[in-house]
């Protein structure tokens, strides 16, 4: 299925996506925006991984079993940043993150 | 051109189109559906690697899990029709410029690199040998990984069931927000 498309070209893509998340993680002020930006990071490592994989050591089996533990990673941080958002919420009554800023309660 | 460089070439516009979309919309429901098309696409991508399982789990905890539980959240805190303001032009020019240089970098090393792959025969992935990899104590085993994801997944769980526990509204309130 991948034959006529060079590794190069994942590459490519997933770093485009990286740096689509990194320049989100950097502007975007609302807390769960933020969140979305990590996820799209995580996800571009996945693509390196599995493409790394199947184009360079087609005989093993290491980098699909290392997305799926980052994915395992990413959905239990999912949950627990959404429960914290949701928390912040209750107590500030916003989620941007420049009015969010004591510990103290 | 084979049809599989035509996929190719549609999910990649897709990703590039929607993931810039994602982190430059100004409503944040629309930023959702975006990156869960951005995730939809991913896992085509996977299908073209030969990877059924990742991308069936793509699909269903990305794509299913994740992206709705980001939309529970924003329809929770949000309203949907409010935008963002703009968060000033310096920041984003800012942030724009290191992201740019970033990815120039990182594109001009992958291009000048030569990746040497073996010359092993490929391996077909199938639900059988990732049972059995999954769950093995042998060389290529992958047990520990497994026991300790599966505690973390049981620990991330109570904790987000604790977190969200809803505590006393009085009290926690900043002095802050009682004096406005």
């Amino acid at each position: 299925m991948s034959s006529g498309i060079p590794l190069q070209y994942f590459l490519i893509l997933a770093t485009i996506m990286f740096f689509a998340g990194v320049y989100g993680f950097l502007t975007r002020r609302n807390l769960i925006t933020i969140l979305m930006s990590v996820e799209l990071i995580l996800n571009s490592v996945n693509i390196n991984f599995l493409a790394f994989n199947r184009y360079l050591f087609p005989h093993k089996l290491e980098g699909m079993f290392f997305s799926i533990f980052v994915i395992a990673v990413a959905a239990s941080e999912a949950a627990v940043a959404i429960a914290i958002i949701i928390n912040i919420y209750r107590r500030f009554t916003t989620i941007n993150v420049e009015d969010v800023n004591e510990m103290k309660y | 051109m084979a049809s599989n460089q035509i996929m190719f070439i549609l999910f990649a516009l897709m990703i590039t189109v929607f993931s810039v979309l994602t982190v430059t919309t100004r409503k944040i429901l629309r930023a959702a559906v975006f990156l869960l098309f951005v995730l939809v696409s991913t896992s085509g991508l996977y299908f073209m690697l030969n990877y059924q399982f990742m991308a069936a789990i793509q699909l269903t905890l990305y794509a299913g899990g994740i992206v709705v539980l980001i939309i529970f959240s924003i329809l929770l805190t949000s309203h949907i029709s409010q935008k963002f303001e703009s968060s000033g032009w310096k920041k984003n020019i800012f942030s724009a410029l290191a992201a740019i240089t970033g990815a120039i970098l990182s594109i001009v090393t992958i291009l000048d690199y030569s990746f040497s792959a073996t010359k092993e025969a490929a391996q077909e992935v199938d639900m059988h040998l990732i049972g059995r990899s999954l769950l093995s104590v042998d060389k290529d085993g992958y047990v520990l990984p497994f026991e300790v994801i599966s505690v973390l997944l049981l620990a991330a769980m109570i904790a987000a069931i604790v977190i969200a526990k809803k505590a006393g509204p009085a009290k926690t309130l900043s002095p802050k927000l009682n004096q406005e």
